[in-house]
């Protein structure tokens, strides 16, 4: 027993030590190292596979062009596993290890609040993939943090816009008691006033709940004219159902959370007439071709689903797209400095990524305004957008 | 406040209550006959959930889907006292119960990588087309439910009440040191109870997925849900756990409908707190006799 565990350290120490002799022997040539962190295992996966892919796919193609200005670029993806302080550690060690100029992700909002401080600390340019407005604001205090994802305020504002006008002013929420569906109903309550929304009820769910019927049924027995639902699957999909269900003939909005088919594919039926803000990657093919994002779009769409598959190009990736194309043409601008890169980030302006147009500055670390998202509804289990 | 509103909570109450009821008979069977807390019973249910998908997606008619799904997760949940249990036999309950949250954890992180951690939908039982009850709707699936529910738990006493198997669990479930005396062998008894457990499991799982969807780790909030239902039943009767479970998916209902949705969670949380506060002691007493 004793000389079988000594045998498995033994192993061990020597697969452990291999990494470090092998990073050691290379270094031949110049090269631009990007560091890339994302939850690609772990319950943010469906968020950090994609992101994974289309940077594995963009490395690829870039070295394919030539590098930039004809050097080569590498860029090393490490997994977080969806958990904060093992990002922690792998920006750390991307940044005192592997040397990156700069780094892209995470896929989440904790865990790029997480690693606030080591990039600050490091003076590392950053350009997160999550969503959350905090990861970028106040700027002051996030000189070297950017962010690709348009915020949950673009978001909102698009579903109150579009209910104004169908002449709605009365409005029922039921938002999901995480991270996400709680900041969103935040922001919902800071704009109702602005738009001129009554919220005339609030009612909560958890990501796992089985059963929406009685938070609906309360919904029922007011006055409401809408009901916006902020969460991500399952639980949007379980609420679709069950409005079904109890024949509620209410409109039902839904947040960008459920923009993949997987809601679709949950709700079936129930999920037609769902109407929910989104990138323009979702309905690429039915915008209009003097818009500056639609080339774009479809070629990444198409080069996306030629290597994985039919149907499986996301917004998700679609944000990791574009900040390794930010970081791109900044070190194409300034080389390997990463100071010069990040003042080159800032400045990029009419910049058509997947998530819109990018016109960063001082003042705005995310660049993006209204227009951004798109409304689409689901019609016979497919995206329309709703124009 | 409305009646049919009312009758809504009660028609999605008694369905909750029925998911969790079921969740709990597995705790109860095993806790009664081996003294464990058994983790993994949410993994059951989920597995259930989960074959059956996979099974039904390969072309199988429903009712083969459902018996051969419960066999194999009855075999599995057999294999787990087997290779986890049955090795650790002379440790402490204490360690047992840890060794079902690993197993819990394992079970999840395998079904993870062979399911996937997206959610499926699964095609209910017969139709969509909710029924019409006193101005509520009712799915045709919580009708199923609730139905198997019942069916489960008159089987199961009929199981504890006339047959010798039954028997011999109930008896090593009173006293084991007495059983053991008789000739009741422990080990065999641990071994069935988990596979019965493990056959509830997979039929609540089966009967649930088309209502609640099926993904790797739906097992962790019904098996809390299951647990609280199960020691608001004492961990011994079937009436007791059915009972319990009602009253928790009852209170879920009429909390989020007349009080707040925000505190759903909170209230099977203190239905915990509350039943381990004054159990606790009777729970206690009763592991130091055995």
């Amino acid at each position: 027993m004793k000389r079988l565990a000594s045998l498995i350290l033994a192993v061990a120490l020597v697969i452990g030590i291999m990494p470090l002799t092998a990073c050691c022997n290379g270094g031949a040539g110049e090269v631009y190292k990007i560091g890339a962190v994302f939850a690609v295992t772990g319950f943010n996966s469906p968020l950090g596979t994609p992101e994974k892919q289309t940077v594995e796919m963009l490395e690829a193609q870039i070295n394919a062009a030539g590098g930039i200005n004809g050097i080569p670029v590498d860029i090393i993806v490490y997994d977080t596993e969806s958990d904060e302080t093992k990002c922690v550690t792998a920006v750390k060690r991307l940044i005192e290890e592997d040397n990156v100029l700069a780094i892209v992700g995470p896929s989440s909002s904790g865990e790029s609040l997480a690693i606030l401080d080591t990039i600050t600390d490091d003076e590392i340019p950053l350009i997160s993939c999550a969503a959350s407005s905090m990861i970028v604001e106040p700027v002051a205090e996030r000189y070297w943090v950017f962010k690709t994802p348009q915020t949950d305020t673009l978001a909102v504002i698009e579903c109150y816009k579009y209910l104004q006008g169908q002449g709605i002013s009365k409005v029922a929420l039921i938002t999901d008691s995480g991270g996400f569906g709680s900041t969103g109903r935040d922001q919902l309550i800071a704009l109702a006033d602005t738009w001129d929304m009554e919220i005339v009820a609030d009612e909560k769910f958890g990501t796992q709940d089985t059963d929406m019927t009685s938070q609906l049924t309360a919904i029922g027995g007011t006055d409401a004219e809408a009901v916006i639902c902020w969460g991500t699957n399952p639980g949007p999909a379980v609420i679709a159902k069950n409005m079904r269900d109890l024949n509620m003939d209410l409109p039902l909005l839904n947040s960008h959370g459920i923009a993949n088919k997987t809601f679709i594919d949950l709700a079936g039926d129930a999920a037609n007439g769902v109407i929910f803000p989104a990138g323009k990657l979702l309905v690429a093919d039915q915008l209009s071709d003097t818009d500056p994002q639609k080339a774009l779009l479809v070629q990444y769409k198409a080069d996306f689903e030629a290597l994985y598959g039919e149907g499986t190009a996301n917004t998700f990736g679609g944000h990791a797209y574009d900040a390794v194309m930010m970081v791109v043409m900044a070190i194409k601008a300034a080389g390997a400095d990463s100071a010069g890169i990040r003042d080159a980030i800032e400045s990029i302006t009419d910049f058509a990524g997947t998530g819109g147009v990018f016109n960063m500055s001082a003042t705005d670390h995310n660049g993006l305004s209204e227009g951004a998202f798109v409304l689409i509804e689901i019609v016979d289990g497919e995206w329309t957008w709703l124009q | 406040m409305e009646t049919s509103q009312l009758v809504q909570y009660i028609v999605s109450g008694v369905t909750m209550g029925s998911i969790y009821a079921i969740v709990g008979f597995g705790f109860t069977i095993i806790y009664s006959v081996t003294g464990i807390i058994n983790f993994a019973q949410g993994e059951f249910v989920m597995l259930g959930a989960m074959i059956s998908y996979s099974l039904l997606g390969l072309g199988l008619p429903l009712p083969a889907a459902f018996v051969l799904t419960v066999v194999l997760v009855t075999l599995i949940g057999a294999a787990f006292n087997l290779l986890a249990i049955r090795p650790a036999r002379n440790a402490s309950t204490i360690s047992l119960i840890i060794i079902t949250i690993g197993g819990a954890l394992f079970i999840r992180a395998v079904s993870g990588l062979v399911w996937g951690r997206d959610a499926v939908a699964l095609p209910p039982f017969t139709g969509n087309e909710s029924i019409s009850f006193l101005g509520a709707y009712i799915q045709p699936q919580s009708l199923w439910v609730i139905g198997l529910t019942l069916l489960l738990m008159v089987s199961l006493y009929l199981l504890m009440n006339r047959t010798l198997v039954g028997k011999a669990l109930k008896a090593a479930a009173l006293n084991r040191r007495a059983a053991a005396l008789v000739g009741i062998d422990a080990r065999t008894m641990s071994l069935i109870s988990f596979a019965l457990a493990a056959a509830t499991g997979a039929v609540c799982g089966i009967v649930i997925a088309p209502i609640s969807f099926a993904y790797y780790d739906m097992g962790v909030m019904l098996g809390l849900k299951g647990f609280v239902a199960a020691a608001m039943g004492g961990f011994t009767g079937i009436w007791g756990v059915f009972l319990g479970g009602l009253g928790l998916g009852l209170a879920e209902s009429l909390g989020a409908g007349y009080i707040s949705s925000a505190y759903k969670d909170a209230i099977a949380l203190v239905f915990l707190f509350a039943v381990l506060l004054i159990r606790s002691r009777s729970l206690v007493v009763e592991e130091e006799e055995t």
